[in-house]
This record gives C-alpha cells, structure tokens and sequence, in this order.
C-alpha cells in the first residue's frame, strides 16, 4: 500500500462516519464567520429552533463591508445602512450564542484570513471552513481549508461537521530560485496561467519543492490563497519549521507542555515519500517573471515584459471573441506591451496582500518616490494588528509621504462593498485576487500584481516593471 | 427544501464561459439578510445599463426566453465568490436548472442545498441545446430520476449525476436534519479528539 499525501491524512483524522452514498461527515475543527454570508445561517438555525454546537470553534469577525475610516466611531456611525444592518446583526447573533467576536474597531479585528493565522486559530492538521472562497489561505499551515456556502455555514454551526467528498491530489512542485522582484503572487499567478481558472477542479493542491519552502508564512498564505482561483478545492503547504516558530506565542497557541503535545502531533502532517499524487505539475522557479493580469480572469496573465493577446494570432473563433471582449472590457489594444497601460488607481490590500510583509516589500518601493499625479493610491492593512506592527517600523510614514493614503483595515476594495471602489473605466494596478468585470466598481478595470509591483505601478502612473524602476 | 424532481421550461442559452458569481450576483445585492428578493439584481450589470434601464442585447432581457426555467451556459459556471446569493437569486427569478460543460466546486455545492438542479453534459451537446434554445417556445423536459434532458426536437440526453446528491435533490431532504442522525457519532468523536488534542479544548 501506498503512503499516504498530508491531505489524506488530514482527511482520514477527521472523519466522522462514512454514508453509503459515498458522502463523509467529516469534523471542523474551526469555523470562521463574517457579517456577508452568515446572516442567512443564523436565520435557519431559529427557525429550525437548532442551537451553534461549538461556539469555542467559531469565531466572528466584521470586515466584508466595515468602512476604511472613523472605525472608532462604531456601527452605528457605518453610513450605508444595509452594511450597518449587516454588521448589527452579526453583532446580535454572535451575543446570542457565545461566540467569540472581534467586532469593527477592535485592534484584532481585519480580514478574517488574517485574523486567523495572526491569532494562532490556525494551525496544522486543523480542518477550517468559512463562508468565504479565499479560506484556501489557511492551508499555508497545513490545515485543509475551504470556502462554503451559506447553507453550509448554517450545517457547520449546527454539527460543526461538514457533507463532504473526497477530492483528488495534485502538486504542484516549484523548485529553485526565484529572481529578485519576483515572489509569491508572481508564483501563484503562473501556476493558475499554467493551469486555467478550472485547472484544479476536483482537486486538493499541495505545493512542495525548494522556492515554497523557501516563501515565509506571508508567502505561503498568498499562494494557498489565490489556489481557488485555479479553481481547486484547497490548497497546502506542509508545516515546518517556520511554521511552528510563526505559531510560537500566539494568543490561541498552546503553551507549555501542550506545546510540546501538539508539536508532535503537527510534525505527522507531511505526504507520505511514496503517497500517489492524481497529478503532478512542476515549475522551475527561474522561469517566472514579475506578472501581471490583462484580462477579466485571473488566468489572464502576462510577464510585465511582455504584451497583451494578439487576437489576430487566436485560431480558435470562440476563444478569439473571449479575449476580444476581455481586451475590450478593459480598455486595450490587441498585441500592446502591458507596461504602456496607464493607470488611475492604486490598491494594496485584501486577504492575499495586506500582511506585514506585503506592506514592507509596497514600502520598500515607495520609499523616498513619490506617487504619481494622476494616481490615487490606497493601502488597507490586512487587521488592526498589522496596521499597528507596520505603524511601529514607520511603514505608514513612509507611504503617506510618498502620497499614499493609509486606511483602516477591511476588505475594501478587494470587492468593493465598502465605499471604496472604481468608478467606471477606471485601470487599478491591485494586489488583491479577482480581476473579474465589476469586482473593483462597475466598469473598473484591475491588474492583479505584487505589491511591489503596485507600489512601482503608483510611482510611474503605469504597469512597470519593478526591477526597472531608477 | 423544494424536491426537484421533474421540469418542462423553457432554456435561456447564456453562451459565455466563467461566468462568475460577481456577474450572477453582484455585491450591491449581498448586503441583504435574507434569502429572498434577489432577482432583481440577478446578473445585474449584464442586464441594465448604468442608467438602470434594460440592454435589450442580453438574453434575459429578450421577450422570447421570458419566463425560462433553464439556464444553459459555458464551461466553468459559477466561478469565484462562494456567495449562496448566487443560487438564490438564479431561483428566484425562476431558474430552476444550469446546463453546462463544468461547474466550479462550490457553487455546484451550493446548488443542491438550494433545490437548483447542475446538469453537466459535453461541450458539444451542451452546444446543441443551446441552438436548440435559441429562439426561444421550445421546450425542454428534464426528469432527474431518469437523469434524462428532452430536448424540443425529442432527442433524449442523459446525464451523469452523484447517487446521494440526486436522492437529497428528489427528496428535497434537509442536510442538518439527515447529519444529526449522526449525533452519537459527532459527540463520540468529540470525545476522542478532546484526548488527542487536548489544546484545541482548553478555549473558554
Ligand atoms: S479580502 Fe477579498 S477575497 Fe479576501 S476575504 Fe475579503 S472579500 Fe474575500
């Protein structure tokens, strides 16, 4: 018999019971909750008259639609008033039932993938579900972890289980050396245009070789993250060493001699050197350049060297009309160099870049530079503990001097529920996730790239290349 | 939740592929608490102009596809956000069926705890149906115990689909409900796993 891959273990360490048509009940370790897509759930367990099972496994925060600014001043001062209905009844339901909540304004409180991690309710082996796609972000711990939906959210909080199958393993192996400028978003971006936006349905993706390895934490939860948009169930990465020195001393890490317990019991999560993989996928880590998104997808990529689609050059007439209207939506010229796109805006943030180190490598570009005339640009740190750790190595001086403005944490403009988002036509370099027709603001037009990418894009007022800039 | 066991409509043919749940739903229309009410903002920017009014060029907004009950589309539908609004706002405005080459993961998920039925069928055939539909007063039958898609010119496609998901969708079953059956078994596990990783327990 084969060995097996850690999500195998993962898996079989969580199974409940196994139904005869071939579903499995399988335990949630943690459940982590927001305003957007638990009202609903909330909802069906009252009418179901059904109790939360496991209020010491959830844990709340408010972000998908908390304003950038003036968090102090609280809910009630929130202008829109279905957010403001959102967020109260967020509030209400996590009273309720007992759940532990980081309500807007707390210091701990921000992106909820940040938040996990950061409070150490992530860790290795763990099974961890949210109402939200980007929950692959967790599994740069070793933990399997996935987005789902409402109904869902609701049949975790009643059995704190799941209905589910098994799916199959890929990995997706990056061995080398990554060149200067280039990092983990550039890695994830050339995995999903090497595979497609549907390349890894039906899939659990563990990503292994010597430059995942080599990625921090932050690296590891950029990457895992944008795993969903290769459409993938989950991504992995095994824990380490780094891992487990990331873990030390958080909040809701264990201590002492349960240190030591779950130590060794983290340090079991690894694949099997004979476990089987469905599929293998390898990358050398020299051949990925800075990226950058043309189109409305995130498979859409283009080194920043290089040009956008060439529609006379596409055979295939269906494919031809596809790339003609994503070249259309975003407002360039078949064939043209990326780096001749200006931009307006500017957005560093969201739950793929707003930690610690993504601030440091945005600020590392634009210190001593200056933000280009016509660009707006904006940094939403990724929680409130983030802002205040890059406050303390003067990162938002650095920024605001270069003419950036220094936000509140949230997702923003990541999907634009918040006030902050992009008027009609408008071209934002952005380090977030989609670059789907109106994520940013109806008619918006996004790049995804690096933050050290974005923080060039600000300086020049176009898509740059950041190993260019003088 | 409604069984879905039978249906004869209308097919609207959306030919894009990716057609993501930011374009099915989009945010604006999130902020709600409750499951009903989102036809209106149902593929919100495809269907209206920034002025609000109607693009007669988008087929849901074509008088011939009134009233359709299938949504036949390109590969990958349902992509991105996990956001449920996206089932919910394809059935309220009376979509009961998707036909497509592929589904993304969770949206094809949320479907069947929705009662909305994910009918997977080649690129090719897919691409029939969708002339087939094109023009709209044709009729499509589908008959989920059979597994079977009738299409206006009487030719009869199957059509794969899990064993458990097609019962829970016959039967309109209620998850939770059939997973508490599994309580003894939730609590015993609980138990054991209080003892293998006892860090996990010690939160207030
Ligand atoms: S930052 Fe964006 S992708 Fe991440 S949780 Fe928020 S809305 Fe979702």
């Amino acid at each position: 018999m084969s060995g097996k891959t850690l999500y195998d273990k993962i898996w079989d360490a969580h199974v409940v019971a196994n139904e005869a048509n071939g579903e499995t009940v399988l335990y949630i370790d943690l459940h982590l909750i927001h305003e957007v897509t638990s009202p609903q759930a909330f909802a069906g367990l009252r009418a179901h008259g059904r109790a939360v099972r496991r209020p010491d496994r959830t844990l709340a925060v408010a972000d998908h639609n908390v304003p950038t600014e003036g968090q102090a001043r609280g809910v009630g001062a929130v202008a829109d008033p279905e957010a403001r209905l959102q967020l109260e009844t967020l509030g209400r339901n996590v009273k309720a039932n007992g759940i532990e909540f980081f309500p807007m304004g707390d210091i701990r409180n921000g992106i909820v993938h940040v938040v996990g991690p950061e409070q150490g309710r992530t860790q290795p082996g763990m099974t961890i579900v949210c109402g939200d796609s980007h929950t692959s972000t967790h599994g740069a711990f070793g933990a399997l972890a996935h987005g789902i939906g409402t109904s869902e959210v609701e049949h975790v909080l009643a059995t704190q289980t799941l209905r589910q199958r098994k799916a199959k393993n890929l990995r997706v192996t990056v061995d080398g050396e990554l060149h200067a400028g280039v990092g983990a978003k550039d890695i994830a971006l050339a995995v999903i245009g090497e595979i497609g936006t549907a390349g890894g349905t039906g899939y659990v993706i563990e990503y292994a070789g010597s430059a995942v390895r080599g990625l921090s934490m932050e690296g590891r939860m950029t990457l895992c993250n944008l795993t969903i948009e290769a459409g993938a169930k989950a991504g992995l990465v095994a824990p380490d060493d780094k891992t487990f020195d990331y873990l030390q001393g958080r909040p809701a890490s264990p201590k002492g001699g349960a240190w030591e317990m779950a130590y060794s019991y983290w340090k079991t999560f690894f694949s099997d050197p004979d476990a089987k993989f469905d599929r293998e996928i390898r990358l050398k880590a020299q051949d990925i350049p800075p990226l950058v998104t043309w189109g409305t997808s995130p498979e859409d990529v283009v080194p920043v060297t290089g040009s956008v689609p060439d529609t006379a050059a596409i055979a295939d007439e269906t494919k031809r009309a596809q790339v003609q209207r994503a070249l259309d939506y975003m407002g360039l010229a078949s064939g043209q160099r990326i780096d001749e796109a200006r931009i307006d805006r500017v957005f560093i943030g969201s739950c793929t870049n707003s930690r610690i180190e993504d601030l440091r490598a945005a600020a590392e570009v634009a210190r001593g530079r200056k933000v280009a005339a016509h660009v707006q640009a904006m940094v939403v740190p990724g929680s409130g503990l983030v802002k205040e750790q890059a406050e303390a190595e003067g990162l938002d001086a650095i920024f605001i001097e270069a003419g950036f403005d220094w936000r509140e944490p949230g997702c923003s403009m990541c999907l634009a529920m918040n006030p902050d988002k992009l008027m009609p036509g408008e071209r934002c370099a952005s380090t977030s996730n989609r670059n789907f027709e109106g994520r940013q603001g109806r008619g918006g037009r996004t790049h995804l790239m690096s933050p050290a990418m974005a923080a060039a894009a600000a300086v020049a007022g176009r898509i740059v290349d950041v190993r260019s800039l003088a | 939740m409604t069984p879905f066991t039978t249906l004869d409509g209308k097919a609207v043919p959306l030919d894009m592929a990716n057609v993501d749940t930011d374009q099915i739903i989009p945010k604006q229309f999130l902020k709600t608490v409750e499951r009903e009410g989102l036809a209106k903002g149902l593929f919100y920017d495809l269907r209206f102009d920034e002025a609000g009014n109607p693009k007669p060029g988008f087929v849901l907004n074509q008088l011939q596809y009134a009233g359709a009950s299938v949504l036949i589309a390109g590969d990958n539908f349902g992509c991105g956000s996990s956001r449920e609004h996206a089932p919910w706002a394809l059935l309220d405005f009376g979509l009961r069926c998707v036909i497509a080459p592929s589904f993304a993961d969770i949206f094809y998920n949320n479907c069947f705890e929705n009662g909305l039925l994910p009918v997977t069928l080649s690129e090719p055939l897919v691409r029939k149906l969708m002339d087939e539909a094109k023009g709209g007063n044709h009729v499509f039958s589908i008959d989920l115990a059979a597994q079977t898609v009738m299409t206006p010119s009487g030719e009869t496609v199957s059509f794969e689909i899990d064993a458990g998901r097609k019962e829970k969708l016959l039967k309109g079953l209620d998850a939770i409900g059939e997973t508490l059956q599994h309580e003894g078994e939730i609590g015993t596990y609980e138990y054991k796993r209080s003892l293998s990783t006892p860090w996990l327990e010690a939160r207030a």
